[in-house]
């Protein structure tokens, strides 16, 4: 079985143009749904009160939602803890109000509708835990960044590392305008995924620059944009297979992984999708722009005498 | 030339056989067990007391499979293990009853565990399971962060007595010593008080930086710690509350509690399986007392005690070695007062003893304690759990001044060690605040190990099923070299002894789901040096050749990801960069060097080799 049965080399850069603008187009609404809605962070990141109440009987979650909720709160969370008895409520922190002043509140409104509710205990998770990891997911995001940077620049050219690096910033600030657009919980882990989309999708544009380099190298008087072409339709059906299975992967984290693993799983699968796209048309395109020619290519000499021992041996 | 040498093939032998062996012991599970542990800092549990659960379990013909001394650290356990539940139960009961005569008062904490149930001649060779996080086995996380500045300020308070003894022994006249915020100020009359007391206390306290300033008419001296002093005392505050919390903790029979440091002012406590968080909150929040009492050695408190009588105003103690004490009820001086404790040697017998700091009250108070009791003995108290015991009944030889008392007679240096350990696990060094606090229910933690197993199971067999299809052979090859990879990062991961979460189950899987593209890599390659007109055996050998280069390059940029994750992530997010970084190395070698010696094995002896079994090879009719 073969799935991809390419004739001839696909003029991927023909399309360039309007694809980078899409992607402009994308990014910004992205960056737009950032700034404005902002994202929903998990208590990890806010700070925030944890309640556990106990009840005599079967404690009534459902209707322990509507009480808090009637408080004005919008992202609680109110589940079973330990027992069906027991319910664990999580408050976001508020701003000039202790934690004290609010669990009194949910308190008094769930004593109004079954007396027998118990405080069992008031838990709280301090805003500088918060802070620290706002500022280390930020310096972690950074250092990848410029490692990236450092490492295609030296193992390629500049005109990759940068194209390389913006094609999958790219990909982050989207996953992130998802996140931000629908909602969704960002937590640790999500932030964890993130990272590692930011890792898997470099090594998406390194395997078309390796390529591109590969064929700069032998085949000397092909343009440059057939040079690029080519490259990307013969690491196509590898591309595709390749991400196929990590997504099968995921999506399996996704549907059986419950809900811990959840938004971590939807990032990664935005993060793979996004990332196919951004290394066969942001990157090699921006490469493209930023003119990219068979003379930067100065180090592979060394490269081929390396490769032609290989063949020897 | 596909042909590897056999010291390549045994190398790959050699990376199976290691793995097989050390991801063992995760698959046997959890064998029912007891625990037997100290519940009292003076009680140390030794192989001694092995021996004594040995014959009293043998006594009561109760079998077990295998019973183990640890030690850790300076606390000793003894575990037993046993067959089933209903035996460790009755083990449990006839060791409470036989260690703890008196309910009321247990010196021994005996609680049910589980350990794994790994045979013993893997654990002889250092193969034990993965730990697994709270978030998959239940229990309760603590985030603390300790109050430096209560730390300190309780230093520079001891410090202005410490400095008020010193000028007042240097006859040097001052109109005021006081504490004022991070520093201390000391002032004087003239300009020739203030040099004399620079002199005098540069030698005496080297830790002090003084700084001259005249305040109005007022001459003075600001002495500030230097910043080797303000890292030692906020070091030794965190060394006592990490200390003083394992003693807590041990009173609750945690079976395997971690309490650690994290960066220069925090603490990290969890206690797996503990579900009463309003029970361990309690006892972290609880203090362990020190007294310092009168000892009566009057001969009408002597022969009331030969009687066993307790006359009124005294109290009966036990000392270590478990002799009755006669003590006035009257407290000199309780642990608050008590600033440090290190063990150290008489300065001139050079004998073992230890030196303690009183604070500035406690300073004042043991001065005239002790120089109106020369002579008479008086005995320091430590209170756990509402218990007392006689630490040490020492002999008053004269007046002792400044705070600085030095406990010495006839000890080890060990036993100085132990006693001024005891007596600074007494207290906390610093208040302590949670900032952050986490529970997990037995079932979820039981919950999220089946569905991260299952995630990770389907995806691979979906995978493997997919590269099979495609690629034939060499997909069954690929395949091989992904379960080869599992293996190894399990094994490396208990090697490790790394603690397995569920953030670190989903790195296992999206490695697996990454780790495939090394081999997509490999197999494209071929095919289309195949494609291109290459003869079979060349096509494989090219194919890894030129494969190879992208799978460093693309892997090692990963690999930036998963280090950036390494340093900057806290709590799941390092759990999870751990196992990436792992991975990807074990990863690279099962793709590159597992698989091809597959490949190598299985074709490399065929000189005429027509073609390779890796799914079609399309060629474009021209």
């Amino acid at each position: 079985m073969e799935l991809f049965r390419i004739k001839r080399t696909i003029p991927f850069m023909r399309n360039a143009l309007v694809l980078n603008i899409i992607s402009v187009l994308v990014f910004v609404a992205a960056v737009f749904f950032i700034v404005t809605r902002g994202f929903h962070l998990s208590i990890e990141f806010t700070g925030g009160t944890v309640m556990e109440v106990s009840y005599s009987q079967t404690a009534p979650v459902e209707q322990i939602r509507n009480s808090v909720a009637s408080l004005g709160y919008t992202d609680f969370q109110v589940q079973n803890f330990g027992t069906s008895r027991d319910v664990m409520i999580r408050l976001p922190l508020a701003t000039g109000q202790s934690s004290a002043v609010q669990s009194e509140a949910v308190m008094k409104v769930l004593k109004a509708t079954d007396a027998s509710v118990e405080l069992r205990r008031v838990e709280f998770v301090g805003p500088q835990v918060g802070r620290e990891l706002v500022e280390n997911g930020l310096l972690a995001l950074l250092f990848v960044v410029i490692g990236i940077i450092i490492y295609l620049a030296i193992r390629f050219e500049w005109k990759f590392a940068v194209a390389g690096v913006l094609a999958n910033l790219h990909d982050v600030v989207i996953i992130l305008g998802f996140f931000a657009f629908f909602g969704w919980e960002f937590s640790l882990s999500v932030l964890a995924g993130v990272l590692a989309v930011l890792g898997y999708s470099v090594n998406e544009s390194v395997v078309i620059m390796d390529r591109i380099r590969e064929n700069f190298r032998k085949e000397r008087d092909m343009p440059v944009v057939e040079v690029i072409d080519s490259a990307i339709t013969q690491t196509i059906s590898r591309t595709i297979i390749t991400h196929g299975s990590t997504q099968m992967m995921v999506m399996t984290m996704l549907i059986f992984g419950g809900p811990t693993l959840h938004y971590f799983a939807l990032a990664l699968t935005i993060g793979i999708w996004f990332g196919i796209y951004s290394s066969v048309f942001v990157g090699a395109s921006i490469a493209m722009w930023l003119g990219i020619k068979r003379e930067d290519m100065i180090k592979p000499l060394k490269k081929k005498d390396e490769l032609e021992e290989i063949y020897e041996e | 030339m596909n042909r590897y040498p056999l010291w390549k093939y045994l190398t790959v032998l050699i990376a199976v056989v290691i793995g097989l062996l050390y991801t063992l012991p995760n698959f046997f599970g959890e064998s029912p067990a007891v625990q037997v542990s100290s519940a009292k800092a003076t009680l140390k549990i030794d192989p001694a007391t092995l021996d004594r659960i040995q014959t009293i379990l043998d006594q009561a013909g109760i079998p077990n499979t295998g019973a183990a001394f640890e030690l850790n650290g300076t606390v000793g356990t003894v575990r037993v293990r046993f067959p089933t539940t209903d035996i460790q139960l009755r083990a449990r009961d006839l060791l409470e009853k036989a260690f703890n005569p008196n309910p009321a008062e247990p010196s021994y904490t005996v609680a049910l565990n589980l350990l794994p149930a790994s045979p013993s001649w893997l654990s002889a060779i250092g193969a034990n399971p993965m730990y697994l996080g709270l978030d998959l086995r239940g229990g309760v996380h603590f985030l603390l962060q300790v109050d430096m500045q209560g730390a300190l300020t309780a230093r520079y308070d001891t410090l202005v007595t410490d400095l008020r003894v010193a000028l007042r022994e240097q006859r040097i006249e001052t109109t005021g010593i006081d504490r004022d915020g991070m520093s201390v100020v000391l002032s004087f009359n003239n300009a020739a008080a203030r040099d004399r007391a620079i002199t005098a206390l540069r030698t005496r306290n080297p830790d002090l930086q003084m700084l001259e300033r005249t305040e109005g008419t007022r001459l003075q001296i600001v002495g500030r710690l230097s910043q080797a002093a303000i890292t030692t005392v906020q070091a030794t505050a965190l060394k006592q509350n990490i200390t003083t919390l394992h003693n807590r903790i041990n009173e609750l029979g945690v079976a395997e509690p971690i309490i650690q440091q994290q960066g220069t002012d925090r603490i990290v406590v969890q206690l797996p399986g503990v579900q009463d968080v309003a029970k361990a909150k309690d006892i972290l929040g609880r203090t362990a007392t020190l007294e310092i009492r009168m000892v009566d050695d009057t001969p009408a408190a002597t022969s009331a005690l030969a009687a066993g009588t307790v006359p009124f105003g005294l109290e009966r103690y036990l000392d270590r070695d478990g002799r009755p004490i006669l003590v006035r009820r009257q407290v000199v001086l309780t642990g608050e007062n008590l600033q440090d404790a290190q063990a150290g040697r008489d300065g001139q017998t050079q004998q073992p003893a230890v030196h303690l700091t009183l604070d500035s009250k406690g300073a004042r108070i043991f001065r005239d304690v002790t120089r109106d009791n020369v002579n008479k003995r008086m005995a320091i108290l430590l209170f756990e759990k509402g218990r007392g015991e006689v630490v040490t009944a020492p002999v008053i030889r004269g007046e002792i001044p400044g705070g600085q008392v030095q406990i010495s007679g006839s000890m080890t240096a060990e036993e100085a060690a132990d006693t001024a350990l005891l007596l600074r696990a007494g207290s906390l060094a610093a208040p302590m605040e949670i900032i952050e606090e986490r529970t997990i229910g037995p079932s979820l933690g039981a919950e999220n190990i089946e569905k991260g197993f299952n995630a990770t199971l389907y995806g691979f067999i979906g995978i493997a099923i997919f590269m099979v299809i495609y690629y034939h052979l060499f997909g069954a090859f690929s395949t091989v070299g992904l379960a080869l990879n599992i293996l190894l990062l399990l094994a490396l991961l208990s090697m490790l002894q790394a603690t397995l979460t569920l953030p670190g189950i989903a790195a296992i899987a999206l490695t697996l789901g990454m780790a495939i593209d090394s081999n997509v890599l490999i197999n494209e390659r071929i095919r289309e040096e195949l494609r291109n007109g290459e003869s079979p055996q060349n096509a494989i050998n090219l194919g890894f050749d030129r494969a190879w280069g992208t799978i460093v390059d693309s892997n090692l940029t990963t690999l930036i990801v998963g280090v950036a994750l390494l340093i900057f992530g806290s709590g799941p997010v390092r759990g999870f960069a751990v196992v990436h970084c792992l991975g990807i190395l074990t990863s690279m070698f099962s793709a590159v060097v597992g698989v091809r010696a597959l490949a190598n094995l299985w074709y490399g002896h065929k000189k005429r080799l027509q073609s390779i079994s890796i799914g079609t090879v399309w060629k474009p009719k021209d």
